[in-house]
């Protein structure tokens, strides 16, 4: 796909002169318009173009932010409080910042898991998932730094459990730490430090993304039915047709975006965080954004020494390897048909995957003390997380080797022919969700 | 059936967004949701009960907590308490503010100054008050909160219940015991609080029926001066302090929602003409 023949034709002689040049309205025609892409795609497939504009949303929102906050323990707190009573517009452009985090992450998870189930990850897009790996493990490093900058109670308190992870590790823990914290404990070096990296990686992040498109336009979109394209049978360019219906999903999305900015701006953060930081008052719960709790709870998890390890790195390895596996997926998963919908038995383990997966968030906000369904939360974390592994380093493996998949169709274009007719009056495109 | 999936998905997504603040798991206290003015998204401050929260609020309140972040100013916006430009810029005359520029030190405070700190320094306002230190009062009606068991909290999202923190104040200031119950070892100078965390306060019972002389209305109208009344009447105010532009957000909201609704209907509209003619 990435082989086909450029449409385009320079209208005049300037652009003719552009082109032989600086080939770019050319480029944009190839990959931004005539891009062939499989027409069977489905709504969980808009969620990149919500993502990209949700780090757009980011970016310039966090600019302007930037302009009127202040880097500094005694002033960092009130100055946010600034933004929202003093600055123009800025009570709107603070929430959507803050809410914009929540959002962002959201449509990360809904991309990442339809990744999953489709098989997204297998060749020829390897480097395309780990590129995606690579922007959430960045994504994740940003919004902590963030989360940080309010100087509140749940920001100190979080750099402090967070940075005090890596002192964990063995020979390096306590120099990583130091140079985290920018000294030996959190203060105005590391809200500095801070502030500084958390404006530098969102454009590291642009830049991998553009990456990541990259590699997504050499092999071309997978489709639900994850059979590769055959032929132009099989796709429509990308606009108008996808770029409508992207655009259409995301004026969707910005639909709870904005009741959350303009109607409950604080409903995702905790109370805490109005308190200004206090390295003496220690809160009664720390307790992460809702996008950390499952690894989070991983992390807590692991409460037992194995062998030399101590609990403490132990969870470490853990809380690490729960995200570094996703690198590893591409060849853990031995199965070479991608959809999910043609895997019987994958689909099981794939779904359980999921609830284990919403267990461990419920289970990373909930106090070690509770319990849930009459396990402690201590020994409930330990199952989940002891299921998210066996995801990845045993059921994907080995259901490769016994699944006997539903015969593929021999292309999209079939696939599409042979499925069930839409109930009349029914959106056709919101029944294409698979077959 | 996948249908089906897909709705069990985004399902599960939703709860997983849910699952958020469920951290207050603690010994669970019941706080009832108050039925204030400004909840829900249709809220929005009664002017009247803002000003008698003012009042209480500066004649007991503000003798021992600061407001570092309101200026007089405020008090005069559209959407608080709405008092006239004039009647601030005598409100604010009456206080003094330190102001090193001037000759004798202190000068009369103006409307743009910010409400004055009831103590020099966080020394002097620990030993007028027993050890404790009388917190900042500018953002408390977002720093406290309540929780609901599960799966009751879900529902906040849905409502939008962001008046966790009037909610507790109120219950906070009616929540005072004069005698603690059975077995509970109460420090000596603390009190006794049904909702406070640890039930051993250092804040005296701040409010009392009848502490508050409050007008009667343009219109004659009275309210009672009771604690309860008193309770609901100040924490209205904090909100106001916490969150002063409340009510033109969510004006800004309902238009920016109507647009969203009205532009997604037509985006389908043409995503729906234009997939017409492709079999997908």
């Amino acid at each position: 796909m990435a082989h086909h023949e450029s449409s385009y034709q320079p209208g005049t002689a300037v652009e003719k002169w552009l082109d032989d040049r600086l080939p770019l309205i050319r480029w944009s025609k190839e990959h931004l318009m005539d891009f062939p892409t499989p027409k069977n795609l489905n709504y969980w497939w808009t969620f990149g173009a919500v993502l990209a504009v949700m780090l757009v949303v980011q970016i310039v929102t966090g600019i302007v932010l930037a302009m009127h906050y202040t880097p500094h323990v005694a002033m960092a707190f009130d100055s946010v409080e600034h933004i929202r009573r003093d600055v123009n517009g800025g009570r709107i452009i603070q929430a959507t910042h803050a809410v914009g985090a929540s959002m962002f992450f959201a449509a990360v998870y809904v991309h990442i898991f339809r990744g999953l189930y489709f098989g997204s990850y297998k060749a020829p897009r390897e480097i395309l998932w780990i590129l995606g790996v690579l922007i959430f493990i960045l994504m994740m490093a940003t919004a902590f730094m963030g989360y940080v900058l309010p100087w509140g109670q749940m920001s100190f308190w979080a750099a402090q459990v967070i940075t005090s992870i890596f002192a964990a590790i063995p020979i390096v823990g306590e120099p990583i730490l130091q140079l985290l914290r920018g000294g030996f404990t959190v203060d105005n070096a590391t809200l500095n430090r801070f502030f500084s990296l958390h404006y530098l990686l969102p454009f590291v992040i642009a830049a991998v993304v553009a990456l990541h498109i990259w590699a997504l336009h050499v092999p071309g979109n997978n489709n639900p039915v994850g059979v590769d394209v055959k032929s132009s049978r099989d796709t429509v360019p990308f606009h108008p047709y996808y770029t409508m219906k992207d655009l259409f999903w995301i004026v969707v999305w910005f639909i709870p975006f904005a009741w959350f900015v303009f109607f409950a701006p604080d409903l995702l953060g905790h109370a805490d965080n109005y308190i200004m930081a206090n390295s003496q008052v220690t809160p009664a719960h720390i307790v992460p954004e809702w996008y950390f709790l499952p690894f989070y709870a991983i992390l807590r998890a692991i409460d037992f020494n194995l062998l030399f390890i101590d609990s403490k790195l132990l969870g470490v390895i853990f809380f690490g390897g729960s995200i570094l596996i996703l690198f590893f997926l591409p060849w853990l998963d031995t199965s070479k048909v991608r959809s999910g919908n043609f895997r019987p038995i994958f689909k099981w383990f794939y779904w359980l995957f999921v609830v284990n997966f919403v267990m461990l968030a419920y289970l990373g906000a909930a106090s070690a003390d509770a319990s849930v369904l009459g396990i402690t939360v201590a020994d409930f974390s330990k199952i989940c997380t002891a299921y998210y592994f066996l995801y990845f380093l045993v059921v994907l493996p080995v259901l490769g080797r016994i699944e006997t998949p539903k015969p593929l169709p021999s292309s999209i274009s079939e696939a599409v022919l042979t499925k069930p007719k839409a109930v009349s009056g029914a959106d056709p495109a919101m029944s294409t969700n698979a077959h | 059936m996948i249908k089906i999936k897909t709705i069990v998905g985004a399902i599960l997504v939703s709860v997983a967004v849910a699952a958020g603040p469920v951290s207050a798991a603690e010994a669970h206290i019941e706080i009832a949701k108050e039925p204030w003015t400004f909840a829900g998204i249709f809220g929005t401050y009664d002017k009247n009960q803002l000003q008698r929260g003012f009042q209480v609020f500066r004649e007991t309140c503000a003798s021992c907590h600061s407001a570092r972040l309101i200026a007089f100013r405020n008090l005069s916006e559209p959407g608080g308490p709405e008092f006239s430009e004039d009647q601030v810029k005598a409100l604010a005359a009456t206080y003094e503010i330190v102001d090193p520029d001037t000759e004798s030190g202190v000068r009369p405070a103006v409307a743009a100054d910010r409400w004055p700190l009831p103590f020099a320094t966080e020394q002097d306002a620990r030993d007028a008050n027993g050890g404790s230190l009388p917190p900042d009062l500018s953002v408390m009606a977002k720093a406290r909160g309540t929780s609901q068991p599960f799966p009751w909290w879900i529902l906040n999202y849905v409502t939008p219940y962001a008046e966790g923190g009037p909610d507790y104040i109120h219950a906070l200031l009616v929540g005072y015991e004069e005698t603690p119950p059975e077995g509970f070892e109460l420090p000596e100078g603390k009190y006794y609080n049904r909702v406070f965390p640890g039930h051993s306060i250092g804040m005296p019972p701040p409010l009392a029926d009848g502490l508050v002389t409050y007008e009667a209305g343009e219109n004659g109208e009275t309210v009672p001066e009771t604690l309860d009344q008193y309770s609901r009447d100040v924490s209205a105010f904090m909100m106001w302090m916490a969150e002063p532009h409340l009510v033109a957000r969510k004006e800004a909201g309902f238009q920016v929602m109507a647009f969203l609704f009205l532009f997604a209907v037509l985006l389908y509209l043409v995503k729906r003409k234009l997939w017409a003619k492709i079999e997908h």
